[in-house]
């Protein structure tokens, strides 16, 4: 009788992650391949992929109003790879230094990678347009680069530091007395047993980029339209356009989340154990 | 051969002197405990030692060799830590392996140099496992194979027993004596248990507040401490303050403000000066064992009262109140069991009973 209360119990909870979670996928889903959806219906009156393939650029039609998404896509992706390469670049060794070394000020620095986050948006990227207009930096690549950079820099100075903090001292000590020099000690003890946490903070950089809307917006448009814009300007009116970028932008996040489920499932975190 | 030296070592913390002028010699072969409260500079002495800590005066000499500002990997000795610290994304096997791995010594050798090492610390069969899958104590004996299977100079080892529970620790201060008379390896020994440096040790170096108290073998150490920190540092010592009556060839006898007269033995002791009788329970003997105690003679032999008594199994352990002073004895026979507010004989061997400084005037002599 337990048992079956208990089996019940568990069909329930699924049940609602399940409405929680994939409901409004499902709906996202429904409106993008939604060729007619008039109220009262419950479900969409025609079917088609049309959208799917116009904004994949498989074809190209005016009658649907949806263009080719391909272009914003790859650039925002390329965006993304390289934020995270140049964001983890600093925020490694700057995250490792604040949590090994007595570093003057060292908490003020570290509250200052959180101030890009701490005010509102609006008025620090107008600011920080003004100044990339000056070195013509606004409307390019590396503007938008710099600006995802700066958000991105958070999590990861933010994560990595946390994660480094969290490997007591004595373990790259032990490493020294046996003979590893300072960098020896880094790369193999505390490097690996920091990697899933650094792991995690990259995805969060990663992710962060490529939602990243109020900074691109002021800084990149109208010359750099990644993926957010692209569907930012198209969700007005077209929403199964729309749906598409929505469900396009949730790839690379779920990519990663079975990426991170195998990585913590290594011998790194049993280790930590 | 392998000597450490400490000449004149200086650390300070901020404003905050840790070791003041500290002179330490370990010789070849031998094992030296510091000991003393939290605080007293012995894991301060360890760490400049081993390299983590930055020296502000004196100098580090192994061998001969002035190692005071040389890196930590280059100086030649083998770490074991309180917490063990041993790599959790290894398993034993490359822990252990690790250090020769780096030496470029050969895959060979290397195995057979980590068996030799792990069957001696009986634990030749989890070479493959990690260290969360080990017990306290095995992880215990693993971190000691780490640090001497590079065959170190000398051994430093900080409290590696603390975090063990009392059956393991018991235990492992035998294996630790032992696995160091095998390899005479020079070993320095940090702890604040003192049952644990009398155990282990060859020599014992009692600090405190960055400065050495005393240092000698434990049995002097515990029968002929110098100074009321030391006195009191070893086992349980009850104090009774008085005035030095008479001192000559070690002998001295103290007069209490209350009239009393005990005789102990202590040296550099001058007539008139203020000093501690160090009373230990376990030279106490009661009641009909006081008047069987070493004939006729009235050294030391009092009437006290009981005051409060403690069963713990294996003897009473009883406060008396001698005079105005509070002291502690034991009595195993479970027989004798005496009465609380009864008077009792007591005798306090005068053999062992150190008459000792106030530890503040010692401390300020160094």
């Amino acid at each position: 009788m337990n048992k079956i209360w208990k089996k019940s119990l568990e069909l329930a909870l699924l049940v609602i992650v399940f409405l929680v979670v994939i409901g409004p996928m499902l709906s996202l889903f429904l409106w993008s391949v939604a060729q007619k959806w008039y109220w009262p219906s419950p479900l969409p009156q025609t079917y088609s992929l049309d959208y799917w393939a116009q904004a994949l650029g498989l074809k190209t039609s005016l009658a649907i109003g949806a263009v080719s998404i391909v272009g914003a896509f790859s650039l925002s992706l390329m965006i993304a790879v390289a934020t995270v390469v140049i964001a983890m670049l600093i925020a490694i060794p700057a995250g490792y230094a604040l949590a090994k070394y007595k570093i003057p000020f060292g908490t003020i620095l570290l509250f200052l990678f959180l101030l890009p986050n701490a005010f509102p948006q609006q008025p620090v990227f107008v600011n920080i347009l003004q100044t990339f207009t000056r070195i013509g930096l606004s409307g390019t690549v590396p503007g938008v680069m710099l600006i995802h950079i700066l958000v991105g820099l958070v999590y990861g100075v933010w994560i990595t530091n946390a994660t480094f903090r969290s490997i007591p001292p004595s373990l790259e000590e032990a490493a020294r007395s046996v003979g590893a020099t300072g960098f020896q000690a880094f790369y193999k003890i505390a490097l690996p047993l920091a990697a899933p946490g650094l792991f995690s903070s990259a995805v969060f950089v990663f992710l962060t980029s490529l939602d990243e809307f109020t900074g691109t917006f002021f800084i990149g448009l109208p010359f750099i339209n990644t993926l957010p814009l692209t569907l930012y300007s198209s969700s007005g009116y077209n929403m199964q356009f729309a749906s598409v970028i929505a469900l396009l932008l949730l790839i690379p996040s779920v990519v990663f989340m079975l990426l991170i489920q195998k990585v913590l499932k290594a011998e790194y975190v049993g280790g930590m154990g | 051969m392998a000597e450490l030296m400490l000449k004149d070592l200086v650390i300070k913390y901020g404003k905050v002197t840790a070791l003041n002028k500290l002179n330490l010699t370990i010789k070849d072969g031998e094992l030296v405990t510091l000991l003393g409260p939290s605080g007293c500079g012995k894991t301060t002495t360890l760490r400049s030692v081993s390299g983590f800590l930055p020296v502000q005066g004196g100098d580090i000499f192994l061998n001969g060799r002035r190692i005071t500002d040389i890196a930590p990997e280059k100086r030649g000795i083998g770490l074991v830590f309180q917490n063990y610290a041993l790599w959790p994304h290894m398993t034993v096997f490359k822990n252990l392996a690790f250090g020769l791995e780096l030496r470029k010594v050969p895959t060979e050798e290397i195995k057979k140099r980590v068996a030799t090492v792990l069957s001696s610390v009986k634990m030749d069969e989890y070479a493959d496992r990690y260290p969360r899958q080990l017990s306290g104590g095995q992880q215990q004996r693993i971190a000691l194979a780490r640090a001497i299977v590079l065959e170190p100079d000398i051994l430093l080892l900080d409290e590696p027993l603390s975090n063990l529970d009392a059956l393991l620790r018991e235990q492992m201060r035998f294996e630790i004596a032992a696995i160091h008379q095998r390899l005479g390896i020079t070993t320095m020994y940090v702890t604040h248990d003192q049952t644990e440096a009398m155990v282990i040790s060859d020599r014992i170096v009692v600090m405190r507040n960055g400065v050495v108290m005393q240092q000698g073998a434990p049995e002097e150490i515990y029968m002929r401490p110098r100074n009321k920190f030391v006195a009191g540092f070893m086992g349980t010592t009850c104090f009774v303050e008085g005035a030095v009556v008479t001192a000559d060839g070690g002998r001295c006898v103290i007069a209490t403000e209350d009239g009393l007269k005990l005789q102990g033995v202590g040296t550099d002791l001058k007539v008139g000066e203020k000093a501690f009788a160090a009373i230990r329970p376990e030279y106490i003997a009661l009641d009909s064992r006081a008047r069987q105690a070493s004939g006729s003679s009235e050294v030391n032999r009092f009437t006290a009262k009981v005051d409060r008594s403690n069963f713990t199994g294996e003897l009473f352990d009883y406060q008396l109140k001698l005079g105005k002073h509070f002291i502690r004895a034991k009595e195993y026979e479970a027989k004798a069991l005496f009465e609380l507010g009864n008077d009792i004989e007591i005798k306090i061997d005068e053999d062992r009973l150190p008459i000792v400084h106030d530890s503040d005037l010692e401390a300020a002599a160094v």
